[in-house]
């Protein structure tokens, strides 16, 4: 849109004046938003079809009131929601350039990401003992999708962030890295923001 | 994603030796021979094997396409079974659509798109070289059910409750699946890597309203892929959980709705047909200037109705769903919001046309399929308007009518634009012309035989001869038809072949001139074929049509345009950067791709593949982000990149 080239932080000469990096990032979310869209559009249809075709478990249909546990889930949110503090904070520290104590946020982000992923586990371990398989009903197959869905994409930005904090322990790293760690940050917040949709549709309106 | 893309950021051993952060591969450096194609991340190689794939897979459907009109051409056809047509028809709607016309196209932006915008290779190199190697295994994997247990048989559609295990229950549809989330991953990774080029690594001047139309329809394609694919690729997933893992997402039996496939696919499929035909747009917006000698008429009524054309396609989608009862309130809005769309590529058509108006006309190759696109594709349009009237849209469901529209916009709209675009810049990138005698006979043989074979499906459809059904009973008036029908197919058949002929005979040709077309845009301002790094000088943008403008000036006494410099002047005057720096080959993009057909083989046979094929993805990937994209300067030069010559992609 410029006559003359615009730079970005890390010096690269772009158009618009953003990164490659940041701007392919975005792309990529905006496509991640459309995937969640069509797997929530799908729990949202089958929510309320909880008999399935196969024999009635023991403890009779699993349905949502039945299996949610609140006051639980509410824990696991507010662990991942925290994690996007700190990994605002990793990305404030690394663009000082105090890549300590940035090193320490991105772990601490990658712990509290396995503390969600570990509740995770947990609850589907409850729902199974209390008689929702995969398969049992539309209503538990689309749950499991759904949620299943972003729990890798947590394990991946888990994965992402142990790659960062073990790369960045290399004497190199200086702030140009700076936006390494705010475009792992981007991945991470989305990731957050779309468990916030979950959350309040799958867990808190009642079906 | 984040990760793999952030490379050359670390810092390699002393001494600048060659990097090598993991030590599986050597850093490839062959410039010929199968090893520099299977390693390469020039963006024009990568083109070159997106369009031989390409027209591999336009042969495989082609077999197809004649192998369902041998059955059909006489009534009670004896060549194939029912179920041999099933996958028949299936695997040529899936091959064409998928492993044909979007790769075709992926070809012709891959290779223009930088030489469009001025930028020496795309934004990401290596994520392109992925983005191939995806596709073609992806393509692969889709084809492998012809020789595990039968193809796919449900249609490229798939509806419920078909696609379920129940109604087919071989292997075919869990390859097609699987083969096409695969090629979809290559699709979106290609399209944010082409979005980011045209928006961040144009040339100085290169403003957005001064981009060639191809590269602004491509721009939009690029969009309609990012936001349509994923749509697509739940229901698919939704799909392979049905069918491997025991779901119920789309039985009806338990309970499912089988709209909701219907949805989630036509959600996807509509703005596909647009992905489909803007490509084509785009090449004849270019090939119908140059051979009229006269600018676009309406440039920026080209572009905005392109991209009208891209919002629009998000809510037509349920016109495909008329005959599925959704309700008159629903039909009502979609017949509407059908024939609204129409608008705007009306809108091109007239300006198409105008630009031809008063201009000198060049009839060749070219230009004819152009033209043949105008008139072939306003039939498919008409007939298309046809189908936004829902009551007589029900007449004409499951109908070979819809068989005919959609042919005459596909056929007659992508496929001669791409056929005009081989024309136009074979010599651009092979360096030697096509035979434009051998090129008459291939337009005029595929012009008779497309009009031939999709012509009558128009007759034979409305007198109610049904779609996807492998015989007719003798002695409904569909007889004779059928057998033009054909006869038909069979010219279209020798056309292609003309054109085979042709391309492998171009070879021997002498080499061209440097602007055999006197042409107006960028990527001619070049050798043919271009350079690895493209232009020696990036040039900087002052006008639409820069290279035009750099050849032609005023006339001060009667106002006409008057030729003043040749092509090679204008090169000379260019002049030449100092230390272009160009991202390396790797072997990683391939190692990556690969993983993935391992992990789609291990959903269907042995889920102990899944974990194999996700730890060859991982692993590779770890690979890919220790290597630098861009191998430092071995000689005495490194390190003194001129900032105004670097390149400044990175993938």
């Amino acid at each position: 849109m410029a006559d003359v080239a615009l730079h970005t932080p890390a010096g690269e000469h772009t158009t618009t004046g953003l990164s490659n990096t940041k701007l392919a990032v975005w792309l990529f979310l905006g496509s991640e938003c459309l995937l969640f869209g069509g797997l929530i559009s799908t729990f949202m249809l089958y929510r309320g079809r909880v008999i399935g075709s196969g024999p009635e478990p023991a403890k009779g249909w699993p349905t949502a009131g039945k299996l949610y546990n609140i006051p639980f889930t509410s824990a696991s949110s507010f662990v991942l929601l925290m994690s996007s503090l700190t990994m605002v904070l990793a990305v404030a520290s690394m663009q000082r350039g105090d890549r300590p104590k940035a090193r320490l946020w991105i772990l601490t982000t990658a712990l509290l990401g396995c503390c969600f992923l570990a509740g995770q586990a947990f609850e589907f371990t409850h729902f199974y003992r209390d008689g929702a398989g995969y398969t049992t009903s539309l209503f538990t197959s689309s749950f499991y999708t759904l949620t299943g869905f972003h729990g890798v994409h947590v394990a991946v930005g888990v994965v992402m962030l142990v790659s960062l904090y073990v790369l960045s322990g290399r004497q190199q790293w200086g702030s140009e890295k700076a936006e390494s760690v705010e475009i792992i940050g981007l991945y991470w917040h989305f990731v957050d923001i779309v468990w916030i949709v979950i959350f309040t549709l799958v867990y808190l309106i009642p079906s | 994603m984040a990760l793999i893309e952030r490379k050359g950021q670390l810092e390699l051993g002393d001494g600048g030796d060659r990097a090598e952060p993991i030590g599986v591969f050597t850093r490839p450096m062959a410039e010929t021979g199968w090893r520099s194609w299977v390693t390469t991340v020039d963006h024009k190689k990568i083109a070159i094997m997106y369009g031989v794939s390409a027209i591999f897979f336009f042969v495989v459907g082609g077999i197809e396409a004649l192998l369902i009109r041998l059955q059909l051409a006489q009534p009670n056809g004896k060549v194939v079974s029912a179920q041999l047509y099933n996958e028949l028809f299936t695997m040529h709607g899936t091959t064409m659509i998928f492993l044909f016309v979007i790769p075709i196209g992926a070809a012709f932006m891959n290779y223009f798109i930088p030489l469009q915008v001025g930028a020496r290779d795309v934004a990401f190199p290596r994520l392109n070289a992925f983005s191939f190697w995806a596709f073609i295994f992806g393509a692969i994997f889709l084809n492998l059910g012809w020789f595990l247990g039968g193809a796919a048989d449900g249609g490229w559609f798939m509806y419920a409750p078909n696609s379920g295990t129940l109604f087919s229950p071989s292997h075919g549809i869990d390859f097609w699946t699987l083969g096409l989330i695969i090629t979809g991953i290559a699709s979106t990774a290609g399209a944010v890597n082409l979005i980011v080029t045209v928006l961040n690594m144009r040339a100085p001047g290169m403003k957005i309203m001064r981009m060639p139309v191809f590269t602004w329809m491509s721009l939009v394609v690029q969009f309609l892929l990012v936001f349509a694919l994923p749509v697509i690729t739940v229901a698919l997933f939704l799909l392979m959980f049905q069918r491997n893992f025991g779901a119920t997402f789309f039985n009806p039996d338990a309970g499912a709705d089988p709209l909701l496939w219907q949805h989630l696919f036509w959600l996807f499929g509509h703005p596909e047909v647009y992905i489909l035909i803007l490509p084509a747009f785009g090449i004849v917006s270019e090939v119908l200037p140059v051979f009229s000698k006269k600018p676009l008429f309406g440039y920026p009524f080209v572009v905005f109705s392109g991209a009208a054309i891209g919002f629009m396609g998000w809510g037509v989608w349920a016109h495909h769903m008329f005959a599925s009862g959704l309700g008159p309130i629903s039909v009502a809005v979609f017949s509407i919001t059908t024939m609204f769309i129409a608008v705007p590529t009306g809108v091109k058509i007239i300006n198409w046309i105008a630009t031809m108006w008063g201009g000198r006309l060049r009839l060749t190759t070219s230009m004819l399929f152009a033209i043949g696109l105008i008139g072939m594709f306003t039939i498919g349009g008409l007939s298309g308007v046809t189908h936004a009237v829902s009551p007589a849209d029900l007449q004409q469901t499951d109908t070979y009518y819809v068989v005919a529209h959609f042919h005459y916009v596909l056929f007659g709209g992508a496929i001669f634009g791409f056929f005009a675009g081989f024309y136009y810049w074979w010599p651009k990138v092979f360096g030697r012309m096509l035979s434009e005698r051998l090129g008459k006979w291939n337009f005029w043989l595929m012009l008779i035989g497309m009009n031939l074979t999709f012509g009558p499906m128009h007759i034979v459809g409305l007198q109610g001869q049904p779609r996807r059904t492998y015989r007719y009973a003798p002695g409904m008036g569909f007889d004779m038809w059928n057998k033009v029908e054909s006869v038909g197919a069979f010219i279209i058949a020798l056309g292609v072949l003309v054109f085979l002929i042709n391309a492998i005979q171009s070879r021997k040709h002498k080499a061209y001139e440097l602007d055999p077309w006197d042409a107006r845009t960028l990527e001619w301002m070049t050798t043919s074929p271009p350079q690895p790094h493209n232009f020696d000088a990036i040039p900087t943008v002052h006008t639409l049509d820069e290279f035009f403008h750099r050849k032609y000036d005023e006339d001060p006494a009667t106002g006409a345009m008057i030729k003043v410099k040749e092509a090679d002047q204008v090169l000379e005057e260019m002049g030449r950067d100092e230390h272009i720096h160009m991202p390396s080959p790797s072997y990683w993009p391939i190692a990556v791709a690969f993983g993935l057909p391992i992990l789609a083989f291990g959903v269907i046979y042995s889920h102990i593949l899944i974990v194999v094929g996700a730890l060859m993805v991982l692993g590779s990937l770890y690979g890919w982000a220790m290597e630098p994209a861009t191998e430092p300067d071995s000689g005495g030069h490194g390190g003194d990149v001129a900032p105004s010559t670097e390149l400044v992609s990175h993938g």
